[in-house]
């Protein structure tokens, strides 16, 4: 079921993008004014320390937030002036989410967490790619389980599962490695480089660790609400160096 | 701690507000109450001590005093010339004498009676010379009083009512056919706004003698002391004079004796209302409890919190218990105000439901004030004991655990045993206060009491158990009653939507928008107001109605049911109880509504088994006596076959208390079906003047057989020997005859006034419109009478019966309305403890709309199970209390639509319920949902 073609067109543009929180004199510029775009079938990573506005960004780009200035295009959509029921109904459609809090529901077991989305459109899951999906994540023996019976990082593939099984235009992910132990941190870090890798899977990862930072095929550095580095196919000391530089300034 | 616990509160004013509305209401149905039964029974003090203020000796005759089912015959009067003895007698300064009557009719100007809705229509003729005003109560308003033949005084309720003004004709219905009296004056009771359903008539003596068959005698002699005598001293001196046949009193005495009666009725409607107060605190204690459950459960961080700074388990029981007490005390005051407010609503039902009471000024008394705020306070503080105590069990630790949760009560695992217990404990005690014959009348309803309040806490403790399989059944139904019920309501919801998008649908073209607007208002003009000030808001305010502007779609959503349904099921003790609150509205509803079916199965078989006549004529109430002259009419027609009169008074027979009957020998086995067990229908002709026939009832009870006598005293005290010479199968449920049947001679040898209860008719042929007119006609002057079928008859006491059911289903709705506020607020905690869970949802593509199914789904499911646990308790409890009566002869029926109206009712309160949770969950934002903590 692989998709080897990638698309070398931006699937996620940015144009000018800024976020102010606030107003008059304790106004926070989240973002101030951010040009970017996402390629398709490729890992991004966007890096800054706190309050960089990295997570920001990661909100306005998903549509989950609404920009105080400049547009978003996502699947050729100007998000600008969607009312809330389209820009919900583009989310289902085009975007996976994956959590630093895995955010499963409790009730439902893995499987019917990992459908969710495509019964929420109404849809019946495409049995094929459901268990090649389950298979991938490692979690065909646990897929009557529900969230309180797996460990955080089986909790984790299960929300990886939910976000690729629509096969989305774009994943993003927030620090999902942010509330795992290392080694499984590492593990789900190999398992979305894998989705980009096998499925052309277009990936935009939030995360303040080098480490996952070093997996993307492209960084981004984020600092005061303006990215100020660029990174391709950097390791984990290109990376970790570009950090230091940056806090330097 | 004390100051913890109310900034606590504080910081959460709005679900405060609705925990309190469940105190609220209850407590403003105590206070209701008490002031609308306060006021009644000052009013009807005042009608007594006016009309014998005064008075300082009254005399009457010397009635038998038999009282039957409440009802005390009249005294029988006195003759005239007593008067003029006790204006004879020294230290009498002045003495009058007056002439009264309870069944007197005032005639509508169509000629219909002007019903009083079981108060007195009562008649006066009273001396009006100025010099006796001191004995009369009544205020000339308009116009002058009585003073011969044709003239009369009517109340001012009728005046306003019937639109009736001095100079006016009206027709006045005694004994005899109507009479027409020329309106000379209008006059009302001294203080009094309002005298209820009664009306009254004042004439001058000698036309209310002739009036009322009363010719030379007085109902009562009233006389007023000399300056320096006591009222006592007065009435020793009348009694010596006047002898043992006539009754001598002090006004005072006479005010109480007759107040006395009516102080029994008004404590009567006051226990009824009480026990519905009580009912609505029960359930306001359940959502008390709940909520307080779960606040507590949700603080789990901020208790740990303090008790990691060093408050002590005590300190937290105690913030806790403040937070209880001072809502409680809060809502109580609310609670006894409102209860003002509900006093006069409460009036307005009985109103409706032609049971006019009488008005004087609102009283609040101090007993209102302080049972309501103990009451109030008192289950609020209860309820909330259990939470409170769970709150000190919170450990440290739970501070810096992410996702502590309360540690489990101490007491769960022994919960399915105590529910157990307490079911048995309820079973056992309803069972034995209902089926026992040796108990007093206060126990066994303290033990049924008790039985029905732990029946319910059992079942409520079981129920957690129970919802897992409950909304798993409860699911299809509910996912296809609310689509059914949109459809239904269609009239309702697609006007509204029409509404809606003509107002709101900015992206569609004018033209669109003002065809369904036009389209909206046409089809459901009452609307239309609704909509527009929602519109005006939304342009002055942020509001932003919430309702899609898009066609909804009414199919079901499966996954949002389902996800809906998971969530009813995830926390079962919190949906259990917040169901059981319901549950014990449904279950008394059922309850009473299984009972009222059984009593219209019953009541119907009872009347086709013995009445048999074509029509059959009975006072308009159909259980008033009525004059014999209206027999005598009938009998006038015709075209009648057979014409049978059935006399009924009270008396004494073997020794108790009962109705009497009369009846006509030759013609009554044609009409009334006896079923005989000893004698025959021979019998029946050949009464004569002492024989008589028994229900087997009385005849068993007395150890009566053929052959033996017994003896029968009348209300006019005269008492004769009566042989057994027939034992019948009576009805045990609705027995048409009394407790013995004498021939109709015999029958007015005991009484002055005999009265009908019956007039049994048949005609040739079958009973056709037109016969039925006939008979109307001839008894135009009678306007106190109905002339009926035997199925017409039937279906006017169903409409009673329906009509008394009507008005607990409105008492017992105060109950359901406390449940909603429970589901609002269980539903509102939910949503607001599953932020982030929602925040994903809507992350992941669902819409708004996706979010208030799933919710208004919990709701429906939870008020489903509220239903599938109340309807067989109520069922059970009326099948309980069915054989307790099993020997009335009470049948158990089932009343199927009703049920099936209950079920529907409780989903749409369930999807009421819903609205608000339903819509702060759709309209949280995102990303804060998600970032919630």
């Amino acid at each position: 079921m692989a998709e080897p073609e990638t698309n070398d067109r931006a699937v996620v543009s940015a144009h000018e993008l800024t976020r102010v929180y606030g107003e008059g004199e304790t106004a926070v510029h989240a973002l101030r004014g951010v040009t970017l775009d996402v390629e398709g079938g490729k890992l991004t990573a966007v890096m800054g320390p706190s309050g960089s506005g990295k997570s920001t960004l990661m909100h306005l780009l998903a549509a989950l937030d609404r920009p105080t200035g400049g547009t978003v295009t996502l699947a050729g959509t100007t998000l600008g002036e969607l009312s809330d029921t389209e820009i919900t109904l583009l989310r289902r459609d085009h975007i996976g989410f994956i959590f630093q809090f895995f955010n499963l529901l409790p009730m439902l077991t893995a499987e019917e967490n990992i459908v969710l989305p495509l019964r929420l459109a109404g849809d019946k899951p495409d049995e094929g790619f459901f268990d090649e999906l389950l298979e991938k994540v490692g979690l065909q023996d646990r897929r009557k389980h529900r969230p309180s019976e797996l460990s955080g990082g089986q909790q984790q593939r299960v929300a990886i599962a939910r976000a690729l099984v629509t096969r989305p235009t774009v994943v993003f992910a927030d620090e999902p490695t942010g509330n795992l132990d290392s080694k499984t941190g590492g593990e789900i870090l190999e398992l979305l480089r894998s989705s980009v890798q096998d499925y052309g899977q277009t990936l935009v990862m939030v995360t303040h660790e080098p480490r996952a930072a070093a997996q993307a095929d492209r960084v981004l550095f984020l600092a005061d609400g303006a990215i100020v580095k660029e990174l391709h196919g950097a390791d984990e000391h290109e990376v970790l160096s570009a950090v230091e530089e940056i806090a330097l300034k | 701690m004390i100051r913890v616990a109310l900034r606590g509160l504080a910081g959460r004013k709005l679900r405060a507000a609705l925990t309190a509305l469940a105190v609220v209401l209850g407590v403003a149905m105590v206070s209701g109450s008490y002031v609308l039964t306060d006021t009644i029974d000052k009013a009807f003090n005042a009608i007594f001590v006016e009309s014998y203020a005064g008075t300082d000796a009254v005399v009457s005759g010397k009635g038998a005093e038999i009282s039957f089912e409440g009802q005390t015959a009249q005294a029988p009067p006195i003759p005239e010339d007593v008067l003029e003895q006790v204006r004879g007698i020294e230290g009498v300064e002045l003495a009058t004498g007056s002439v009264a009557d309870v069944q007197t009719k005032l005639l509508k100007p169509d000629g219909e009676a002007i019903g009083t809705g079981g108060a007195p229509a009562l008649a006066f003729g009273i001396e009006t010379a100025p010099e006796y005003a001191r004995f009369n109560p009544l205020n000339i308003v308009d116009g002058r009083w009585p003073t011969g033949p044709g003239e009369v005084v009517i109340d001012e309720g009728v005046a306003d009512d019937e639109e009736f003004s001095v100079g006016d004709r009206i027709g006045v219905a005694a004994l005899g056919p109507a009479e027409e009296f020329e309106i000379v004056g209008i006059a009302k009771y001294g203080g009094l706004s309002s005298i209820g359903g009664a009306t009254f008539a004042i004439f001058d003596i000698p036309t209310a003698q002739a009036l009322l068959d009363k010719r030379g005698q007085l109902d009562t002699v009233q006389a007023a002391a000399e300056p320096g005598v006591a009222p006592e001293d007065l009435v020793q001196r009348i009694a010596a004079e006047l002898g043992p046949s006539v009754t001598v009193r002090t006004g005072t005495e006479q005010a109480g004796e007759e107040s006395g009666e009516i102080a029994t009725f008004t404590k009567i409607i006051r226990y009824f209302l009480l026990t519905f107060a009580g009912v609505a605190l029960f359930v306001g204690a359940f959502v008390i409890f709940n909520t307080l459950s779960i606040t507590v459960a949700q603080r789990t961080r901020e208790f740990a919190t303090l008790r990691t700074i060093g408050a002590s388990r005590r300190q937290v029981l105690g913030s806790v218990i403040v937070e209880a007490l001072v809502v409680g005390l809060l809502a109580s005051i609310v609670g006894l105000f409102s209860g003002l407010g509900l006093a006069v609503g409460l009036n307005a039902l009985f109103v409706a439901l032609d049971l006019d009471l009488p008005q004087t000024q609102t009283v609040f008394a101090t007993r209102t004030i302080v049972v309501s705020l103990l009451v109030g306070t008192g289950v609020t503080l209860l309820a909330g004991l259990a939470p409170a105590l769970r709150a000190t069990r919170v450990p440290p630790i739970a501070a810096v655990r992410e996702g502590a949760v309360l540690p489990r009560s101490f007491l769960a695992r022994y919960v399915p045993f105590i529910a157990a217990a307490t079911v048995l404990l309820a079973v056992l005690s309803l069972s034995y206060g209902m089926l026992s014959d040796d108990l007093a009348t206060g126990n066994r309803f303290l033990l049924l009491g008790v039985g029905v309040l732990a029946l319910f806490v059992g079942v409520a403790l079981l129920s957690s158990r129970l919802v897992r399989p409950v909304a798993s059944a409860a699911h299809p139904i509910g996912k296809w009653l609310v689509v059914v019920l949109l459809a239904v309501l269609y009239p309702v919801t697609l006007a509204y939507w029409l509404l809606r998008f003509g107002l709101f649908g900015a992206d569609a073209s004018v033209g669109r928008r003002v065809g369904a607007f036009l389209a909206g208002a046409a089809l459901g003009a009452p609307l239309l107001p609704i909509v527009l000030v929602m519109w005006v808001a939304s342009k002055l305010t942020r509001f932003t109605p919430e309702w899609p502007v898009d066609f909804p779609n009414v199919r079901p959503d499966p996954t949002m049911s389902d996800i809906g349904r998971e969530n009813a099921r995830r926390n079962p003790g919190r949906t259990a109880a917040t169901a059981a609150a319901l549950m014990i509205g449904i279950a008394l509803v059922t309850f009473v509504g299984v009972l009222a079916q059984g009593l219209r199965v019953s009541n119907s078989d009872a009347i086709e088994r013995q009445i048999q006549a074509d029509l059959i004529v009975t006072s308009q109430d159909g259980y008033s006596e009525f004059p014999a002259a209206v027999g005598d009419t009938v009998a006038e027609i015709e075209a009648t076959d057979v014409v049978s009169n059935v006399r009924q008074e009270v008396a004494e027979v073997a020794g108790s208390a009962g109705n009497l009957t009369g009846l006509d020998g030759r013609s009554i086995n044609e009409v009334y079906d006896f079923h005989w067990e000893e004698g025959s229908d021979e019998v029946l002709a050949s009464l004569g003047r002492e024989g008589a026939v028994l229900p087997n009832n009385v005849a068993d009870d007395n150890d009566l057989t053929a052959g033996d006598t017994f003896t029968v005293r009348s209300t006019d005290n005269r008492t004769k020997e009566f042989v057994v010479r027939g034992i019948y199968d009576g009805s045990p449920f609705y027995p048409l005859l009394g407790s013995a049947s004498i021939s109709q001679e015999a029958f007015d040898d005991l009484y002055d006034r005999p009265r009908n209860r019956f007039t049994l008719v048949n005609v040739p042929g079958d009973p056709s419109d037109a016969q039925k007119a006939r008979l109307e006609a001839a008894l135009e002057g009678f306007p106190d009478t109905r002339v009926q079928t035997r199925q017409e008859w039937i279906d006017k006491e169903d409409r009673e019966i329906g009509r008394f059911l009507l008005l607990l289903y409105v008492l017992l709705a105060l109950s359901v309305v406390i449940s909603l506020f429970g589901m609002v607020n269980t539903l509102a905690l939910s949503v607001f403890e599953r932020t982030r869970e929602l925040g994903m949802l809507r992350a992941v593509g669902t819409t708004r709309r996706q979010v208030r199914r799933m919710i208004r789904h919990e709701s429906v499911i939870t008020a489903l199970i509220g239903t599938a646990l109340g309807l067989p308790l109520g069922i059970f409890l009326a099948l309980l209390v069915t054989r307790a009566l099993s020997q009335y002869d009470l049948q158990f029926a089932i009343p199927t639509t009703s049920l099936i109206v209950f079920v529907v009712v409780a989903a749409i309160a369930g999807v009421v319920a819903a609205i608000l949770p339903a819509r702060r969950a759709a309209r949280l934002r995102v990303l804060e949902a998600l970032q919630y903590e």
